[in-house]
C-alpha cells in the first residue's frame, strides 16, 4: 500500500449538511481523505454520495459544513474553482457532449485559448501514459462507453489532479476494463493522488480501496479499512441488516421452447444505434436465459424487436409457443403471454402521471379489469392492492402516482405487476439498475419463483453478478450479435467477459471487437 | 438585353435572400444554445418599424438600422425574461413574442404609413462591379448586403473555430453536462438570445430603410417564419442557410417576373406565388435527408428549459 510522509490530509470536510425539499440528502457528513489515499465512499442509492461528490466539485452549495483544503479552510463554488484546487470528476453519467470530438470535449474543461492540435498531442501523451488509449479526433458518440471513460479520466489527468473523485465507474465496464482502470488508479494513488471512489460494489472496494466511509440515509454510519473487513460486515453497514441469500432451485431440462428466435437482422433507424445481425436464440418453460453485454452493443433494438415495438418484416424471426409472431405490435403479443419489463420506469414501464392502479390497467387489462368496453375500477384496484402487497411496494396506496415511487418501490410494482399475470414468457430489460441492494434480491428472488413455477425468462443486463446469480443459460450480445449460449455453471465471469468484446469461437467480426470494450 | 435580363434577376435575389439570411443565422445562434425562439416575425416587425421612424426622423440610415437592432434586443429581452429565467415553454412564449410584435409595431408606425423615405444609394466596390453580369448585380449592392456575407463567415469562424462557439455548441448539446463543468448555461443563452433579436431587428431593418423603403402594416410578410424554417431545413449550417435563402429570394423574383411579364400562361398566380416555399423546402429536404448529418448538427437540447439545481 503507497503511503505519502505527510499527516496533513488533502482533504478534509467537517458537518456538511445538504437539504432538498422532500429529503435530507447529507447530514453532518465528515470525511477525511489523505495523499496517495484511495478512498472508497460507500452507500445505497439515495444514501447521499453523489450529493457529497458535487458539493466537493462545487456543483452543489452545501447549507452547512466546512471543507478544508490541504489544512485551508476553502468556499467551493464552482467546478472551475474545483478545477484549480486540484479536484478532477469522473461523474456516472458522463458529462461528455457527443455530437464534439474528444479533444473538443477535452478543451472545454482547460482554461486558456484553443489550440486543438497542441491538446491532442498531450492528450496522446498522457493517454500512453496511463494505459489509456483513445483516439483524440474521433466524435464521442462513435466511442463506446469504456472509451468514454477514460476520455472523462484523461480530461481530469490533464489538469494535474491531487484529488480525483470517481462516481460509480465500473458500473458500465467489462471486468477487464475493469482491471485496467484498478491499474491505472493504483498508479495514480503511487504517485500521491487522492481518489474518492464511489461505489455500492462490495468486492471492488475490498480489491482496490485503503479506507471507506459508509453512508446510509444521508449519515455517515462508520469508517473501515476494507481489507480488514467481510462483506457481510460491510453490507451491514450499508444497509442495516444482512442480506437475503437468493435460493435457486435445481434446473429442470426439457421444458417445452416457449421463446424462439430464428436469424432475426434488423437495420435500425437510429443513426446512433446499432444494427442485429442474425440472431439465435431460444428459452425453454423453467429455465432463465440471460444476455450480458455491455450497454449500445443492441440491447435496446433486441428488446424492441421481442417486444413488439419495432414489428419486423419476417414474422418467423420471434415465435412465441410455436406462434410466428414477429410481425405483431405488442399488445397482440402480450395478448399471447408475454409479458415485459423495459429498461425506463418511467415512461415505458410506467406512465407517471398515473396512480398506480391505472399503471396496472396499462397492462393487465386482460386479468378481468374490462367489461362491455368499461373499466371496473374494483378489480384494477384490488390488483394493485395485492401487488402492493404481494411485493412490498412501500407507497401511500394504489392511488399514489407512479412518479411519488422511488425507483426501487417501482421497480417491485413494475416486476410484480408483470409477474401477477402469469406470464409464459418473461423478458426483463436491465431489472435492479438503480435499485437498491435490498430491493435488488427480492426482485431476484420473484424472477426464479416465476421461473420455478414454469415460466420462461429472459434477462437483458449489465450487471454480470446478478446474470450469474439467477440465470441458468448465458449469452452475449456484442455489435449487434449475438453469442452461442453456455451454461452458467460451465463458464466464468472471465470469459463471458472476453465473450463481450465480441472474442467468442466464431465471432464474425473480430475487427469491430477493439472498440467494445 | 438577355444579359441584363439575367443581371436584374440576380441582383433582384440578392436583395430578396439578404434578410432572410441576416435574421437566419441570428437564429441558427440562439438554436445552437439551445433555445427555440420562435419570436422572430414579431422582433423583425418591431425592428423595421423602429428603424423606419428613426430614419425617418434623423435622416440618417446607419442610425435607423442601429434602432432596429436595438428594438430587437429589447423585444429578444422579453423573451429571455420569459423563456430563461421563468422557464416558461418557449415554444408559446415564442409564438406570443411574434403576436405581439406584429400587433406592437402595426401600432407604433400608424403615424408613418404611406410616407416613402428617399432611397439610399447602393455602395459600388471598385472593380469587383466591372465583372460582367455579375458585377452590377452582386457589388452595386446596399451596405447591407455585404455585411450578410460577412456575418456568415463570421458566424461559420465563431461556431466551429472560436473557444466561446465551442462552449456554446457545448450548452445547446447538453446543458445538465455544461452546468457540471462550470459554465453559466443561462448567462450564454442570454447572449445567443440577444445576438438572435438583434439579428432580427436589423433584418427589419433592412426591409423597412432599404428594400421598399416605407413602412406598411404587415410589411414583414412572413418573411420571419421562412428563416425559421430556414435555419431548420439548412441542419443548422450556415453555409446552407445562404444556400437557402438565395433560393427562396430567387424563386420569388422569378415567378414576380413571370407574372409581370404579361406571358399568357394558364397558370393561377396563387400557384405561383406558392412556388419559392415549395421549392425551398424541397430542395433543403433533399441535401439534408442524411439523419446523422442531422443529429451531429441538432442542439439536443432545443427547447428544453435548463434549471441548474444548486
Amino acid at each position: 500500500m503507497p503511503t505519502q510522509p505527510s499527516d496533513m490530509p488533502r482533504l478534509a470536510i467537517r458537518g456538511i449538511r445538504k437539504v432538498y425539499p422532500s429529503v435530507v440528502a447529507n447530514d453532518g457528513i465528515d470525511l477525511t481523505v489523505m495523499p496517495g489515499e484511495i478512498h472508497a465512499v460507500l452507500g445505497e442509492n439515495g444514501a447521499g454520495k453523489s450529493t457529497l461528490m458535487k458539493v466537493i466539485y462545487g456543483v452543489i452549495r452545501p447549507d452547512e459544513g466546512e471543507i478544508l483544503w490541504e489544512g485551508q479552510p476553502v468556499t467551493v463554488s464552482n467546478p472551475a474553482q474545483a478545477r484549480a484546487l486540484g479536484i478532477g470528476m469522473v461523474f456516472q453519467h458522463f458529462s461528455l457532449f457527443e455530437t464534439l470530438t474528444v479533444v473538443q470535449n477535452v478543451a472545454l474543461s482547460i482554461p486558456g485559448k484553443l489550440e486543438l492540435a497542441a491538446l491532442a498531442k498531450r492528450i496522446e501523451e498522457v493517454s500512453e501514459r496511463y494505459g489509456l488509449p483513445v483516439d483524440p479526433r474521433r466524435m464521442v458518440h462513435a466511442l463506446s462507453v469504456g472509451e468514454r471513460q477514460r476520455v472523462e479520466i484523461i480530461r481530469c489527468l490533464l489538469q494535474n489532479p491531487r484529488l480525483l473523485i470517481l462516481d460509480e465507474p465500473t458500473s458500465v465496464l467489462t471486468p477487464q476494463a475493469v482491471r485496467k482502470l484498478f491499474e491505472t488508479l493504483r498508479q495514480l494513488a503511487a504517485e500521491g493522488v487522492s481518489i474518492l471512489y464511489i461505489s455500492h460494489k462490495l468486492d471492488e472496494i475490498q480489491e482496490l480501496c485503503h479506507k471507506a466511509t459508509v453512508l446510509r440515509g444521508g449519515k455517515v454510519t462508520g469508517t473501515c479499512t476494507p481489507s480488514e473487513e467481510t462483506p457481510q460486515t460491510m453490507a451491514r453497514l450499508m444497509i442495516g441488516v444482512d442480506l437475503p441469500a437468493c435460493c435457486h432451485g435445481e434446473p429442470e431440462d426439457g421444458g417445452e421452447v416457449r421463446l424462439r428466435i430464428q436469424g432475426l437482422s434488423h437495420a435500425t433507424d437510429d443513426p446512433f444505434g446499432t444494427d442485429l445481425k442474425d440472431i439465435h436464440l431460444e428459452v425453454r418453460s423453467g429455465e432463465i436465459v440471460g444476455i450480458a453485454g455491455v450497454s449500445g452493443n443492441g440491447q435496446q433494438e433486441l428488446l424492441r424487436a421481442i417486444s413488439g415495438e419495432e414489428p419486423l418484416a419476417d414474422k418467423h424471426a420471434v415465435e412465441l409457443c410455436g406462434v410466428p409472431v414477429g410481425h405483431l405490435n405488442p399488445a397482440r403479443r402480450r395478448g399471447l403471454g408475454m409479458c415485459f419489463v423495459p429498461e425506463e420506469r418511467l415512461g415505458r414501464g410506467a406512465v407517471p402521471r398515473l396512480s398506480l392502479t391505472e399503471n396496472i390497467l396499462l397492462t393487465a387489462y386482460r386479468k378481468g379489469m374490462l367489461f362491455a368496453g368499461l373499466i371496473r375500477f374494483g378489480v384494477a384496484k384490488r390488483f394493485a392492492e395485492e401487488c402492493i402487497k404481494r411485493f412490498d411496494v412501500k407507497c401511500g396506496g394504489a392511488h399514489s402516482e407512479a412518479k411519488s415511487l422511488s425507483g426501487g418501490n417501482l421497480q417491485k410494482f413494475i416486476v410484480g405487476r408483470e409477474i401477477m399475470q402469469e406470464p409464459k414468457v418473461l423478458v426483463l430489460a436491465q431489472p435492479t439498475w438503480g435499485v437498491d441492494v435490498g430491493a435488488s434480491s427480492f426482485i431476484r428472488q420473484s424472477v426464479l419463483d416465476l421461473r420455478n413455477s414454469g415460466s420462461a425468462v429472459l434477462v437483458i443486463s449489465e450487471e454480470l453478478e446478478e446474470l450469474f446469480e439467477i440465470c441458468d443459460r448465458i449469452q452475449v450480445i456484442a455489435k449487434g450479435s449475438l453469442s452461442p449460449s453456455k451454461v452458467t455453471s460451465d463458464t466464468n465471469v472471465e470469459e463471458i467477459g472476453m465473450w463481450m468484446s465480441g472474442l467468442w469461437p466464431g465471432a464474425k467480426t473480430p475487427e469491430g471487437a477493439s472498440h467494445v470494450a | 438585353m438577355e444579359l441584363s435580363f439575367i443581371s436584374s434577376i440576380l441582383f433582384a435575389t440578392v436583395v430578396a435572400g439578404t434578410p432572410l439570411i441576416i435574421v437566419a443565422l441570428g437564429e441558427l445562434v440562439t438554436e445552437k444554445s439551445g433555445v427555440l425562439n420562435l419570436g422572430a416575425e414579431g422582433i423583425m416587425s418591431v425592428g423595421a418599424v423602429a428603424a423606419f421612424a428613426t430614419a425617418h426622423h434623423t435622416g440618417s440610415p446607419l442610425l435607423g438600422i442601429l434602432a432596429g437592432m436595438g428594438a430587437g434586443m429589447l423585444m429578444s429581452l422579453l423573451f429571455g425574461i420569459s423563456a430563461l429565467t421563468l422557464m416558461a415553454n418557449q415554444v408559446a412564449s415564442g409564438l406570443a413574442l411574434s403576436i405581439f410584435g406584429v400587433g406592437l409595431s402595426a401600432f407604433i408606425g400608424k403615424p408613418y404609413e404611406s410616407i416613402a423615405l428617399a432611397s439610399v444609394t447602393p455602395i459600388r466596390i471598385p472593380l469587383l462591379n466591372k465583372i460582367p453580369l455579375l458585377g452590377p448585380s452582386l457589388f452595386e449592392q446596399q451596405g447591407l448586403v455585404y455585411f450578410s456575407w460577412v456575418l456568415i463567415a463570421a458566424v461559420a469562424w465563431f461556431l466551429y473555430r472560436s473557444r466561446s462557439g465551442l462552449v456554446l455548441r457545448a450548452v445547446g448539446e447538453s446543458p445538465v453536462a455544461a452546468h457540471s463543468i462550470g459554465y453559466g448555461v443561462v448567462r450564454i443563452r442570454y447572449q445567443a438570445v440577444l445576438f438572435g433579436g438583434a439579428m432580427a431587428g436589423i433584418g427589419g431593418a433592412f426591409l423597412s430603410v432599404f428594400y421598399t423603403p416605407m413602412w406598411v402594416e404587415g410589411m414583414v410578410a412572413g418573411r420571419g417564419w421562412i428563416a425559421l424554417s430556414l435555419v431548420v431545413f439548412a441542419t443548422w449550417r450556415p453555409m446552407r442557410v445562404m444556400i437557402g435563402a438565395y433560393l427562396f429570394g430567387g424563386c420569388m423574383i422569378t415567378q414576380m417576373f413571370v407574372q409581370g411579364s404579361g406571358a399568357r400562361i394558364s397558370i393561377p398566380a396563387q400557384f405561383l406565388s406558392s412556388l419559392p416555399y415549395v421549392a425551398t423546402i424541397l430542395v433543403l429536404v433533399l441535401i439534408s435527408r442524411n439523419r446523422s448529418t442531422i443529429r451531429i448538427n441538432s442542439p439536443a437540447s432545443l427547447g428544453q428549459p435548463f434549471l441548474p439545481d444548486a
